[in-house]
């Protein structure tokens, strides 16, 4: 077999809600730990961006991705493809393609398998699961899950893993469902589904491991996952697998992420594991998944080029959660909670010819640089502000350009769905200033000089259209690592 | 700048002004036809013996049949022209230079808007189909940075340029409460200006200007016939405009304590007029003091005070309506209201009362006299490093 994955990228959302802030609200349920909350003006889309983003940094650049995968259970559009957003955002070739793999969270799993056979048959994928969970207040949903996404470039050359086998079963039941338009999934009852899936992942497992000619006890790292979280438990305490070797499951700190789970984890695992060792995922959704990966020689590299490039790892993510975000925020963020909004006009759908036109700019925020002074201008223009000269401009993609705040402004009367906007005004390393939006960030605690990275946010929505483009947020690429394997209770961790 | 200016050619012979405020028992013609009918008879004229009208608005109406429709003008020329809040003014020059060139006899220039059928809190704008990249701030957002800038620039304690800004609202509070056609006739404590709810950065409620319905007009015949039609016209002696490149959100030098566009259309203006020394020279000054910090930037942009030195001068009364140079003495956009096409003309209205010695007793200035009979008006649109300005001169002699 040849190819596998040659680099790999997370994203957690920087808000973590904590469980028991939902018991003191509703008066019952919550539990411990924390779960990650994709901020009001994230997506699956925009978390998709990220984790690409993370991909990319220290992999194959943008320019070696030839097909773009992006599976999640909860799309922006129907219709309309998301991936080619994220394509957009990442500033891929126009000759890449890009396509969604939509609907079920078993897509997921299929997604990676998919990326992996191209990268097989020579083809470079970026393969993009994300997903966006929330459940009606006070469910278990809403507890259990948390939102995420994880990206892998898939090649043929340069592979960190490999896919060395693979197993699957499938059942036609009833365990989770969704009608199209409904927010909220439906669960059968819990033994039922527990029934069915422990069989059918041993069964997927046991295929994989004869797939790969090896041996429970050769598994050095075993991933088990799935939105069942009865099946999910037993399957995993019956694998047959040496101690130690079951993957930490995260869920305490971020919540079960749903179909891009599995992608975090075994994020998880690439960032700790060692040459030649063996890694199973097993995922469990209407049927199971097992891939059996073998580690190669080229992941001490790619470690080490991906701490060079500052791109945290899960554990980091994890510990740099914030915390404090409370449940009624958490609730307006997601729609649950109808607020009243400021005596301001809705915000205008943005016309797609002239986003088109802008493509550049707006979703892979490209500035210009003249060719005869150096200026550099945010948006690009034609003509130059400090010499005058017209169409001597040079594109310039800033989205991964830290910049400095230079002053600030919080705007309680513009339109938000989390007031107040807080307005920068940013100049950027390497030159050029823009005045946007920041996220991720509680005005009292900003001030002039602050560091900042850019982030893909959906600003907002209006008539039915999506208005994706990039904010400030605090620059968090440069936390330190932490080692441990964080309760996402700690303190945020901010700037350099 | 290459601007000669048409100084002594034009002259004003008759102005109105309607009472600006939230007026829900006014609609746009109805304001229209005060304004236009007040100046007409102040001149005493008819209004279908002006030549032609300049209208300035910025969103509530469209062309020319926007004023000619309510006042039912018959078949004359009516141009609508929008410049953001410096519309007024806008309409004013345009009118101005029609009857320096020759081509009409007398024109009016009249400002209109109607900000409160909206039902929102603030200003609204119609703009053009967009990609969704502009963060979307507020008018005071824009206009907040200028106070953390200011004082970071030249070493003032943040509580004490607020001290300072509220003591700019105290001013125009204290002089619209004697103006009966402000939006806001009464004083107002700084205690009450310091303690006001925030609406952008360290901009309080009192910081912002009044969203207001208003209309005020003008109108203008060539400085040779104004004594036919007035015993004592107001003569124009600079008309200054500029827009900038928007240089201010792209240009990392840009620090917020400036607006490049009125230091240079005021020097242009006192170029045009011959003043050399603005604040001896000029007995009031009517400023866009759309929001307070706006003003005290103002103070040093017109050259009123010297740079880093208009919050102290602020501190000391120099702006107060009994002070060495008093500004905004009717109240200013923060008292008497900023219907958008409206201000500008308003604040040649208070310059019309004001240096004619027309004012009512208890508000009257006292730096009106021999050697000292300019006005200033100040006009800008757009918000901090990206906008347009307009500085005019009137007087009442020749030379």
């Amino acid at each position: 077999m040849s190819g596998g994955i040659t680099a790999w990228g997370t994203y957690l959302p920087y808000w973590r809600l904590q469980r028991s802030a939902i018991a003191s609200t509703l008066g019952g349920g919550g539990g411990r730990g924390t779960r990650a909350v994709a901020s009001y003006d994230e997506d699956t889309t925009t978390l998709g961006v990220e984790a690409a983003r993370h991909a990319l940094a220290a992999g194959p650049g943008s320019g070696a991705v030839q097909d773009l995968f992006l599976s999640t259970p909860d799309p922006g559009y129907l219709d309309k493809t998301s991936a080619t957003t994220v394509h957009a955002a990442l500033g891929l070739g126009r000759a890449s393609g890009a396509y969604d793999f939509t609907g079920a969270s078993r897509s997921a799993i299929a997604t990676l398998l998919q990326a992996l056979a191209s990268a097989g048959g020579g083809r470079t994928t970026l393969a993009v699961l994300s997903d966006l969970r929330t459940g009606l207040a006070g469910s278990a949903e809403e507890r259990d899950s948390g939102d995420g996404a994880a990206a892998f470039a898939c090649g043929p050359e340069g592979a960190v893993a490999e896919l060395v086998g693979r197993g699957a079963a499938s059942d036609e039941f009833l365990d989770r469902w969704r009608v199209p338009g409904e927010a909220d999934s439906h669960v059968w009852e819990e033994r039922f589904g527990e029934e069915l899936y422990v069989p059918l992942a041993r069964e997927a497992f046991a295929a994989s491991l004869k797939d790969a000619g090896l041996a429970e006890g050769d598994v050095d790292h075993a991933i088990v996952t799935g939105l069942h979280v009865r099946a999910v438990k037993a399957t995993a305490s019956g694998l047959g697998v040496r101690d130690g070797v079951l993957a930490p499951d995260l869920i305490g700190a971020v919540g079960n992420l749903g179909a891009a789970h599995a992608g975090v984890a075994l994020c998880d695992v690439l960032e700790r594991a060692e040459p030649g060792q063996v890694i199973a995922v097993l995922s469990l959704a209407d049927g199971a998944d097992s891939l059996i990966l073998r580690t190669t020689d080229a992941l001490v590299g790619a470690q080490r080029a991906r701490a060079e490039a500052g791109v945290p790892t899960v554990a980091e993510q994890v510990a740099a959660g914030r915390d404090d975000l409370t449940y009624p925020t958490f609730l307006t963020w997601r729609g649950q909670l109808r607020r009243e909004p400021p005596r301001r006009p809705d915000p205008e759908r943005p016309g797609a010819p002239t986003v088109h036109r802008s493509e550049e700019w707006k979703y892979g925020f490209v500035a210009s640089r003249c060719l005869v002074c150096g200026f550099r201008h945010m948006p690009p223009t034609r003509a130059c502000l400090a010499c005058h000269a017209i169409d001597q401009m040079a594109p310039e993609r800033l989205a991964d350009v830290p910049g400095t705040v230079a002053t600030f402004t919080i705007d309680h009367l513009a339109y938000s769905m989390s007031p107040p906007v807080v307005g920068v005004i940013v100049d950027f390393d390497g030159g050029g200033r823009y005045r946007c939006e920041m996220t991720d960030v509680r005005a009292s605690e900003l001030s002039m000089g602050d560091r900042v990275a850019m982030t893909f946010r959906r600003v907002w929505t209006a008539q039915g259209v999506h208005n994706y483009f990039w904010k400030a947020r605090p620059a968090t690429d440069q936390v330190a690592p932490s080692g441990a394997e964080g309760d996402g209770a700690g303190e945020p961790k901010r700037g350099e | 700048m290459a601007s000669s200016g048409i100084k002594d050619q034009v002259a004003i012979i008759g102005m109105g002004c309607t009472r600006f405020g939230e007026r829900w028992d006014m609609g746009v013609d109805d304001l229209l036809t005060d304004a236009a009918t007040d100046a007409a008879a102040s001149a005493g004229m008819s209004i279908h013996d002006i030549d032609a009208f300049w209208l300035g608005t910025m969103t509530s109406g469209v062309c020319g049949v926007t004023l000619s429709r309510p006042l039912k003008l018959d078949y004359k020329p009516v141009t609508r022209v929008e410049n953001y809040c410096a519309t007024g003014s806008e309409a004013f020059r345009n009118a101005c230079y029609a009857v320096a060139s020759g081509a009409y006899d007398t024109a009016m220039a009249i400002g209109v808007e109607k900000l409160k059928d909206t039902g929102f809190s603030g200003l609204t704008g119609i703009r053009p189909v967009g990609d969704g990249t502009d963060p979307g701030l507020s008018s005071p957002a824009a206009f907040s940075f200028l106070s953390p800038s200011y004082a970071h620039r030249y070493g003032v304690d943040r509580d004490q340029l607020k001290e300072v800004m509220g003591r700019i609202a105290f001013k125009n509070h204290q002089n619209g409460a004697r103006n009966p056609r402000a939006q806001f006739q009464k004083e107002v404590s700084l205690e009450t200006i310091a303690k006001a709810p925030l609406v952008a950065g360290d901009l309080g409620v009192f910081d912002c200007s009044g969203v207001s319905d208003g209309s005020a007009a003008a109108i203008i015949c060539r400085a040779a016939d104004a004594h036919r039609y007035c015993e004592n016209p107001l003569y124009v002696k600079a008309l200054s405009f500029v827009a900038g490149p928007a240089a201010g959100p792209i240009d990392p030098d840009y620090d917020y304590t400036t607006f490049e566009e009125v230091v240079r259309s005021a020097a242009d203006a006192y170029a045009q007029a011959g003043i050399t020394e603005p604040r001896a020279q000029l007995a009031m000054a009517e400023v866009h003091d759309c929001f307070t910090p706006t003003e005290l930037v103002l103070m040093e942009d017109l050259g009123f005070a010297e740079r880093g030195t208009a919050w102290k001068e602020v501190l000391e009364g120099t702006f107060d309506r009994d002070g060495d140079l008093p500004v905004n003495p009717d109240g200013g956009l923060k008292s008497f209201g900023h219907p958008i096409g409206a201000s500008g003309l308003r604040m040649l209205f208070e310059c019309w009362l004001q240096l004619r010695g027309e004012a009512p007793a208890d508000r009257q200035i006292n730096t009106v006299g021999p050697g000292r009979t300019l006005g200033l008006t100040h006009n800008l649109g757009g918000a901090p490093g990206e906008g347009v300005s307009f500085v005019g001169i009137v007087g009442t002699e020749l030379g």
